[in-house]
């Protein structure tokens, strides 16, 4: 059975049909890529599987567990956790507290213990602290651990928030554009970064991405979007030679 | 029966200075996104502009009522300026507590220059008592005023948000900021011109609240103030039909409550209308829903 | 590390201590006049009201503009409990918060799903709806307000009800569920999509600073024995935010140093209060345009904060 399973997926947005009967299935430990021209849906799928939309239509098993209609939170909990486009930090918070925040869900304590800070309390907090501490030190980011998410630099944020992603355990984690506004050798590292995450937590990944160097390179599977419909999928050699996904790129004229 | 028709008459000139306060916080809301804390405040100062007008210079009502206006404009138009502007790309939070500073900047200094006391707003027209029905029904000339002069403005507010490139500047920048600015709008310029119409309105609102109550003071616009936001998310924040809708609603509301039960619930029932409106249809009568773009 | 953290708290409690006895003998010996008792008694009620409205506003950044009624729950409950039905201090005081925090979950589950700018016109609703429903209650006193109140709150119920205040709420901010809270101010969609139950929080949030505001309610109403529903207006809410804003939103520390001043000034200009409202709005449009996080911000000042600032490396500044 697929790890991720979704089925006839649709949204609408007041008559405009953002995304079209999407089916995806992703086996554990899948690298799949999400592609296509702005506008054609993608963010949609995220925003969908993330329970930020109600699909119009369809949909989603992790595990075989319905996940339609849970909050964004219990998604979170069920084992989906993603990055944002547009980086959502939470930027007056330090490096390290970015990080724990995303712990809370499954190291909470009672509020009790924290306003009495009975032994729990710290039990627990170390706990958290040392997971951050982990990631922290394999996304290279633990001598800054002080600073103020919004005082990183780009790069640096992109990386955090895979960080803070991962601190949630998920089993599928979805990646928004994380090479977006990477020079090149950044982004070399964040490809080797992210192959090497996906071997450590036994992660199953679902990527958008621009930087087609990015996607041909680690994905082992694409997805090809445009207007809210799939028209084509297979492997990165496949998918470079599809006229279709050429046309939907360069235009139908190209074709 | 005649009772009834009565109160829905009462309601009527309450609700059309209500709808004239609505007015400027929907057409703020409708550009900036602001809830104008002060527009009551702004209401204040027509109010005694008005007063000063009536008392000092001898002026008549109608007179005394554009002086108000342009008073009250140049203290929105200035307010926007200096308190708002800075803060346009700033938080929501910063934007809301800088509009309270403002609301308790004008009422303290306002207890401050015009004092404490309660003044006898002038009679400047005789206050007429039409009876109607053997005298089951009355119609003052004062709610005649009011009513006139308020649809007069609405229709003023209707030519102009429609007809003149002004309004439809304002809604160009009101539907997409930045897409109008690239369409060569001034979008200061228009932000501007919305905060001076508003308070023209609110304006003309405190003058008649001061013939319909007979006395100002400078705390008078907290309440009305409160009231016609109430007034303007009845009818769907943003809209102006929702502003005159709410606005309406909310004055009849308000004198059936007094009428038939206690006028000592008359305003804890309107905020109790306001959550209720907030909790099962926030967008308002009128409004249609959104939703936060990720 | 931890030994100088004991060694702290071991200060800080000595310091408190001092504090405490201090002011117990100036009250007993009469030291204090009354004019200047009640000005504590200010204070005291005033770091109550900041801190707990700072959870809401500067750490949750849930606008909320509804303390006053909180307080008026927590004053009314508490007064009515004590003066017509004879329960001691302590239990009223914490009936009259526990009303106030379930006032802060029945008006916090359907209003925080609102945006910033909507809640705070719920929640200043809210306070209105209390203080006209107050004015109906004749049992109550109706508009006139309520009299005969005993004064109960004593030196040592003010110092121990401001002390636990901070204290919790400070516990609460430094665990995760602070964290949590202040993952909702920053970006509420990304801290849901952290695992976060963000209306929960809200909520949680809402429902402390409402029970604190209680607690400060009760302490106004056994100290002044008089309450009356315009004692409880938007206009006392605005007061609460002020002292947030001044203090700096997200700053314990911050809210207790402006509850302090504020209070002083206001006990110094008391003949010019309009005068003292507008410098004190003025301060407010400032703050906001120029420093919008508040004076001190989201930092604390902590004793190692203090010796940093002083240039000294002494024994408890080394880490």
């Amino acid at each position: 059975m697929a790890l991720l399973e979704v089925k006839q997926l649709s949204k609408t947005f007041g008559g405009l049909e953002a995304l079209k009967n999407f089916e995806l299935s992703l086996e554990k430990k899948e690298l799949v890529g999400l592609i296509g021209p702005n506008g054609a849906g993608k963010t949609t799928v995220f925003n969908l599987l993330t329970g930020v939309y109600k699909p119009t239509s369809g949909t989603f098993y992790l595990e075989g567990k319905c996940l339609l209609g849970l909050k964004p939170h219990q998604i979170t909990s069920c084992g989906i956790a993603r990055t944002f486009q547009n980086i959502r930090l939470f930027g007056d918070l330090s490096v390290f507290d970015n990080v724990r925040v995303a712990n809370h869900w499954y190291s909470s304590y009672p509020v009790a213990n924290a306003v009495l800070r009975l032994p729990s309390y710290f039990k627990y907090e170390r706990r958290m602290s040392q997971r951050a501490y982990e990631l922290l030190e394999i996304f290279n980011l633990l001598d800054k651990k002080d600073e103020l998410a919004k005082n990183l630099p780009y790069g640096e944020q992109r990386r955090l928030e895979i960080a803070r992603a991962l601190a949630a355990k998920p089993k599928v984690l979805l990646l928004d554009e994380p090479a977006a506004g990477m020079n090149p050798l950044e982004t070399k590292e964040l490809m080797n970064l992210i192959s090497w995450i996906r071997e450590e937590f036994n992660l199953t990944i679902l990527l958008i991405e621009h930087d087609m160097s990015l996607v041909m390179g680690i994905c082992e599977r694409i997805i090809v979007l445009d207007h809210g419909e799939i028209i084509a999928q297979g492997t990165p050699e496949e998918i470079k030679r599809n006229p279709r996904v050429i046309g939907a790129y360069l235009g139908e004229e190209a074709v | 029966m005649t009772e009834f028709i009565q109160q829905i008459l009462n309601g009527l000139s309450l609700g059309s200075i209500y709808a004239l306060i609505a007015l400027g916080y929907t057409m703020v809301y409708g550009v900036i996104q602001l809830i104008n804390f002060a527009h009551g405040e702004i209401l204040m100062v027509g109010a005694f502009a008005a007063f000063f007008a009536i008392t000092v210079w001898g002026a008549n009502i109608f007179a005394a009522i554009i002086i108000a206006m342009i008073a009250s404009s140049l203290l929105g138009v200035v307010i926007e300026r200096v308190a708002y502007r800075p803060l346009r790309n700033s938080g929501r939070l910063a934007v809301l507590i800088t509009a309270i500073g403002v609301s308790l900047l004008l009422q303290n200094g306002g207890l401050m220059v015009f004092g404490t006391d309660f003044r006898a707003f002038p009679r400047v027209i005789e206050n007429t008592h039409y009876k109607f029905f053997n005298g089951s029904i009355t119609i003052t000339s004062y709610q005649i005023l009011i009513f006139t002069v308020t649809v007069v403005m609405m229709l003023i507010l209707q030519y102009i948000v429609q007809k003149t490139k002004v309004g439809k500047a304002m809604r160009a920048v009101s539907w997409d900021k930045d897409a109008a600015k690239l369409m060569g709008i001034n979008v200061d310029n228009i932000i501007s011109v919305t905060f001076a119409i508003g308070s023209a309105f609110a304006a003309v609102a405190g003058v008649l609240l001061g013939l319909y109550y007979n006395t100002i003071y400078p705390l008078m616009g907290l309440m009305p103030g409160l009231k016609a936001f109430v007034a303007a998310v009845l009818g769907g924040i943003g809209l102006i039909p929702g502003a005159f809708a709410g606005g309406f609603l909310l004055g009849i509301t308000e004198t059936m409550v007094s009428g038939y039960w206690s006028t000592k619930w008359r305003d804890p029932f309107v905020f109790i209308i306001l959550i209720l409106i907030l909790i099962i249809k926030p967008s308002g009568l009128l409004g249609r829903e959104e939703k936060e773009k990720v | 590390m931890d030994k100088q953290r004991l060694w702290l708290n071991v200060g800080v409690a000595a310091t408190l201590a001092v504090v405490y006895f201090a002011v117990d003998w100036l009250i007993k010996t009469g030291i204090i006049t009354p004019f200047q008792q009640l000005n504590l008694y200010l204070i005291g009620i005033n770091i109550i009201l900041a801190v707990s409205l700072n959870l809401i506003v500067g750490f949750t950044g849930q606008l909320a503009l509804g303390h006053a009624g909180f307080m008026a729950v927590g004053a009314y409950i508490s007064a009515v409990l004590t003066t017509k039905i004879g329960i001691p201090f302590l239990p009223a005081t914490l009936a009259g918060a526990l009303a106030a925090a379930l006032m802060g979950i029945i008006i916090g589950l359907p209003t925080l799903r609102l945006r910033g700018d909507y809640l705070a016109i719920a929640t200043l609703g809210f306070g209105e709806i209390v203080r006209g429903i107050l004015i109906n209650i004749e049992y109550v006193g109706g508009a006139a307000g309520l009299i005969g109140i005993k004064q109960y709150c004593t030196w040592p119920w003010l110092f121990f009800w401001t002390l636990i205040t901070v204290l919790f709420i400070k516990n609460f901010i430094n665990s995760t569920h602070g964290r949590a809270c202040i993952a909702i101010r920053e970006d509420e969609i990304a801290a849901e999509a952290m695992g976060i139950n963000t209306t929960k929080y809200k909520v949680l949030a809402f429902s402390i600073g409402a029970f604190f505001a209680g607690i400060a309610g009760a302490i106004y109403a056994h100290y002044f024995f008089l309450i009356q529903p315009n004692t409880f207006s938007i206009l006392k809410s605005f007061d609460a935010l002020l002292l947030v804003v001044f203090g700096g939103l997200g700053s314990l520390t911050g809210s207790i140093i402006a509850a302090v001043f504020v209070t002083l000034i206001t006990a110094l200009l008391q003949d010019l209060a309009q005068l003292r409202m507008v410098i004190y709005a003025v301060l407010l449009i400032i703050i906001m345009i120029f420093r919008p996080q508040g004076l001190l911000g989201t930092k604390e000042v902590t004793f190692e904060v203090l010796c940093k600032k002083m240039g000294g490396t002494t024994w408890h500044c080394s880490k």
